[in-house]
């Protein structure tokens, strides 16, 4: 991509709330990244860092109240916050669909599976029911399902958990959308299923050309799926880079303590230590600390951390980290 | 022997535990419909307390001179047939119903609680049995069962808050057992078994709080559907007696003279509906406050 | 499927043993000589000796209890106390009153409760909800044969328009029916709603939204496709709970079935009759909950597919 393709869904300081009985938590808080067609793009934290909830933001998905959302959320130039529930409702499933992370929770288990995949091809596309029906047989072809004309009439309590997955993203590419969002598809599955799927999924975006929005805490996932990643640290965007350039030279404190704590066979023996971890908690999102967030657990902490947010460093196109250490 | 630190949260005077307790509280408090059902329940005890004070003279004497009169200033609720004010046999009939609720629920727990506990922990054979002695139990309607036994037993206060007491004990029973189920397999309960504690002291000290959540709540309900059916014993003549002043009673010997006094069947009926209501009030908000896993 | 219908029908076994001893030592357990009291009180001695020898009740117990299950395999219930007819003769006569207001009353109440508890668990904290739920409560807190009396007076006495007891036309199933009606439909609205709240937060129901379905689907096709399963189940349960509050209301509406005969035999002491209805009771209270289960069985999946 260069920098003359419009970006397909820009999002620009969104922040989102939540009012619960014991107060308001912040759980994003002023976050922008660009996703650009047909790119694979990694947004990568721990848990609570606030990347799940922005998806579900960007699909209203969330129930508001209690969450309270601001900011822009744009795509193919239509602000998505600012759609009336009819409006969200056409571009879910059909422009911009989700998958996400329980295989086994997430389909409807009274449901036939090629009912759960055919409905969004008769709302979406105008098929009738058999046209449905037969697309949605194709689809789960597609995810290479064994057998998929007698698969699409069995219940979901019938399927492998590797198996709903592949539903999961059969219903996902149905109405052929110009973007996924992937909620930790693989974080549920067993790893040799994990790498089945993952090559599943790099298959058919080529095919498809849909741009993914592939939200993990598995940094191996991202090294095998992503072109360029996001890094979020308690709602925060702390770094953004291409995948290349985020392994081989991570700017942001938190992005190095990341990659150093992957345990890696044989570390041991090549740099003389064991596991290497990143010191302390996430801060809770109803107690932030003032300045820069990842203060507390940081090695390289300067007063100036202490007082105000690191600025957002541009350092090259696509490239920018938010810390201090940068702007020296 | 040495006794594991007890982390559960109902053991009081941990700070974490404290703090617990003390956020369901003020969750139970802000909840409108709970403190109005307990401030009911207030009014209804004190009531039941006070009765002798509040009603001077005999709330069974006869005065058939003033047979079924309407409300009045004298008798803000009127009279029966027999001439007795309706407002002070109300109020001495709340004491009979609270005895009887209470009587009930007791029989319900003293019985209800040991069989759950041995059943749900013990399992086998013993479970077994205590099982299907429940479901064969539950094979009735509540209200069919208590019935059965009043046909047993015969009539009277006492007999209606056996019979009540016991159709009471199955569902305690089941209550109780699953809790255990649930809690037995919890990791502080394996690792007091694994230290050696004793088995009664486990149930004591790690099981039995823990039940203590859910019966709290079933046993709210429970004074309401104990008030509800020794109610419909009375009514039907076959729980208390008259000329004792229970509630289901007074509606019993009101209903010939329906189509000319019909006050005389509407306020004991209300103060059965406001009893029941005030504890199912507060049983929802209890069950709001402290597990809303539960709902019903 | 096969398997667990078979399971449920296997564990009514026991329960129909435990039913049957538990009536057996009921007669037992009265003060006095059961022969004495089956015969009832206008007996003469002879009587009393006939019926003991006829019921075997000078024999061992253990005998004697064989002899009651084959009696009952036989549909032999014995005779009232009170008319000297065959027991099964005065429950035959009243079983299809006391169903026909169940029937009635269970209807109602899912007909009303299921849509309320619906709208209010997709309304939550809405007046309509708060409406509902307040109902309901009240609903549950009314003492059945209160409200019949207080319907009586309303409808009968006040404004004339139904009967206040009896049989005869449709007018008089009304008020029964609508008075049986009033807990179980709080009870089912309650229960709809707190299930559908569940299933609406379940995670299969985000993935419904995310595909664009309109809201009237999700609720419909994805949540209560979903709640019918417990729902069904309650609504099978409250059939039973029923046949217990048609006691009473029976009684209050003056309405010829099993619910009066009961009470009617207990006030004058007709063991035999007091035994059977309560056996009856206990079996379509089973029956009942076998339907449940079988209904279950074809509308969960789940079960179904295995």
């Amino acid at each position: 991509m260069t920098a003359q393709t419009n970006p397909l869904l820009k999002i620009s300081n969104l922040h989102i709330r939540f009012h619960t009985l014991d107060g308001v938590v912040q759980a994003v808080d002023g976050i922008d990244f660009d996703v650009y067609p047909g790119e694979t793009l990694g947004l990568v934290g721990e848990s609570g860092c606030g990347k799940s909830v922005t998806a579900l933001s960007i699909l209203q998905l969330l129930r508001c109240p209690p969450a309270e959302i601001d900011g822009n959320i744009v795509f193919e130039g239509q602000d998505l916050l600012e759609l009336d529930r009819e409006g969200i409702r056409k571009i879910r499933g059909n422009e911009i669909s989700m998958i996400f992370q329980e295989p086994m929770t997430s389909l409807n288990p009274v449901l036939k599976i090629g009912e759960q995949i055919a409905e969004a091809g008769r709302l979406h596309k105008n098929m009738n029911r058999q046209q449905a029906w037969r697309w949605a047989v194709e689809m789960l072809r597609m995810v290479q399902i064994p057998g998929p004309g007698s698969r699409s009439r069995q219940y979901p309590h019938k399927f492998s958990g590797g198996m709903r997955q592949r539903a999961m993203i059969a219903m996902a590419l149905s109405c052929n959308p110009r973007l996924i969002l992937a909620d930790e598809p693989t974080t549920a599955l067993d790893v040799t299923i994990q790498a089945q799927i993952m090559t599943l999924m790099q298959r058919l975006k080529q095919e498809f050309k849909s741009a993914i929005v592939l939200i993990t805490h598995d940094l191996g996932v991202i090294a095998e799926m992503a072109s360029r990643v996001v890094v979020m640290y308690a709602g925060k965007v702390v770094e953004e880079a291409p995948v290349i350039a985020l392994f081989k030279d991570p700017r942001h404190p938190y992005t190095r303590g990341l990659l150093g704590s992957i345990p890696v066979i044989g570390r041991k023996e090549q740099t003389g230590r064991l596991l290497q971890e990143i010191s302390g908690m996430v801060p809770s999102p109803a107690d932030m600390p003032r300045g820069c967030r990842f203060l507390p657990r940081c090695s390289h902490a300067m007063d100036k951390c202490h007082q105000d947010e690191p600025p957002r460093t541009r350092l090259a196109e696509h490239r920018r980290v938010s810390c201090w250490l940068e702007t020296r | 022997m040495t006794d594991i630190a007890d982390s559960s949260a109902a053991k009081t005077g941990t700070p974490a535990a404290d703090n617990a307790l003390r956020r369901k509280w003020a969750k139970l408090k802000r909840n409108k419909a709970a403190m109005l059902g307990g401030s009911l329940i207030i009014i209804y005890v004190l009531s039941a307390l006070l009765a002798p004070v509040l009603v001077t003279g005999n709330p069974s004497g006869l005065n058939l001179m003033n047979s079924l009169e309407g409300p009045s200033f004298k008798d803000p609720l009127g009279t029966d047939e027999l001439g007795r004010p309706i407002l002070g046999r109300i109020i001495h009939g709340s004491r009979i119903s609270l005895v009887i609720a209470v009587g009930v629920v007791f029989v319900g727990l003293v019985c209800g609680i040991p069989l759950g506990l041995i059943s749900g922990y013990y399992g086998g054979k013993i479970d077994f049995i205590i099982q299907r002695a429940t479901d064969a139990m539950l094979a009735f309607p509540g209200f069919l069962l208590a019935l059965s036994l009043v046909a047993v037993l015969g009539v009277g206060i006492k007999n209606t808050v056996i019979s009540i007491g016991i159709s009471m004990i199955p569902l305690y029973i089941r209550l109780v057992r699953g809790c255990v189920l649930a809690i037995r397999e919890e990791a502080y309960v394996e690792a007091a078994r694994a230290v050696g504690t004793r088995d009664a002291k486990i149930l004591l000290r790690h099981i039995l709080p823990n039940v203590m959540v859910p019966i709290t709540v079933q046993t709210s309900m429970s004074m309401g559907t104990a008030i509800l059916f020794a109610a419909g014993l009375g009514f039907l003549g076959i729980g208390v007696q008259p000329p004792t002043p229970e509630w289901g009673a007074m509606l019993g010997s009101a209903r010939s003279y329906l189509f000319h006094a019909p006050h005389v069947a509407t306020f004991p009926g209300i103060a059965i509906f406001l009893a029941v209501l005030s504890f199912n009030l507060l049983g929802d908000g209890l069950r709001d406050a402290l597990d809303p896993r539960f709902k019903l | 499927m096969l398997n667990y219908l078979v399971k449920r029908l296997l564990s009514t076994i026991p329960v129909l043993f435990g039913i049957s001893l538990l009536l057996f030592f009921m007669l037992r357990l009265l003060p006095g000589d059961p022969a004495q009291v089956l015969a009832g009180q206008m007996a003469t001695p002879q009587d009393i000796e006939n019926i003991r020898r006829q019921l075997g009740l000078d024999r061992p117990i253990y005998e004697q209890y064989a002899n009651y299950l084959s009696r009952l395999a036989h549909f032999d219930l014995g005779r009232s106390a009170r008319t000297q007819n065959p027991v099964t003769e005065e429950i035959w006569a009243r079983l299809p009153n006391t169903l026909l207001l169940a029937v009635v009353a269970i209807s109602l109440a899912c007909l009303f409760g299921i849509p309320a508890g619906i709208i209010s668990a997709v309304r939550p904290y809405s007046w309509v909800d708060y409406l509902v739920t307040t109902s309901a409560l009240f609903g549950m807190s009314m003492p059945v044969f209160w409200l019949g009396l207080m319907l009586v007076v309303l409808f009968s006495v006040i404004l004339k328009w139904l009967p206040a007891g009896g049989t005869g036309s449709w007018q008089h199933v009304i008020l029964p029916s609508f008075t049986l009606a009033a807990f179980v439909v709080a009870f089912i609205a309650r229960m709809t709603r707190s299930t559908m709240l569940e299933t609406l937060s379940q995670d299969y129901t985000t993935t419904a939204r995310s595909k664009g379905l309109q809201e009237r689907v999700v609720v419909i096709k994805h949540a209560l496709k979903n709640a019918m399963i417990p729902i069904i189940t309650v609504v099978g349960l409250q059939f039973g709970l029923l046949l217990g509050g048609a006691v009473l209301t029976e009684t209050v509406f003056a309405w010829p079935g099993l619910g009066r005969l009961i009470v009617d035999s207990i006030l004058a002491r007709d063991y035999p009759v007091i035994q059977g209805t309560i056996l009856i009771f206990g079996l379509l209270y089973i029956m009942v909950n076998l339907v449940v289960d079988l209904i279950y069985a074809l509308v969960d999946p789940r079960i179904r597919y295995d």
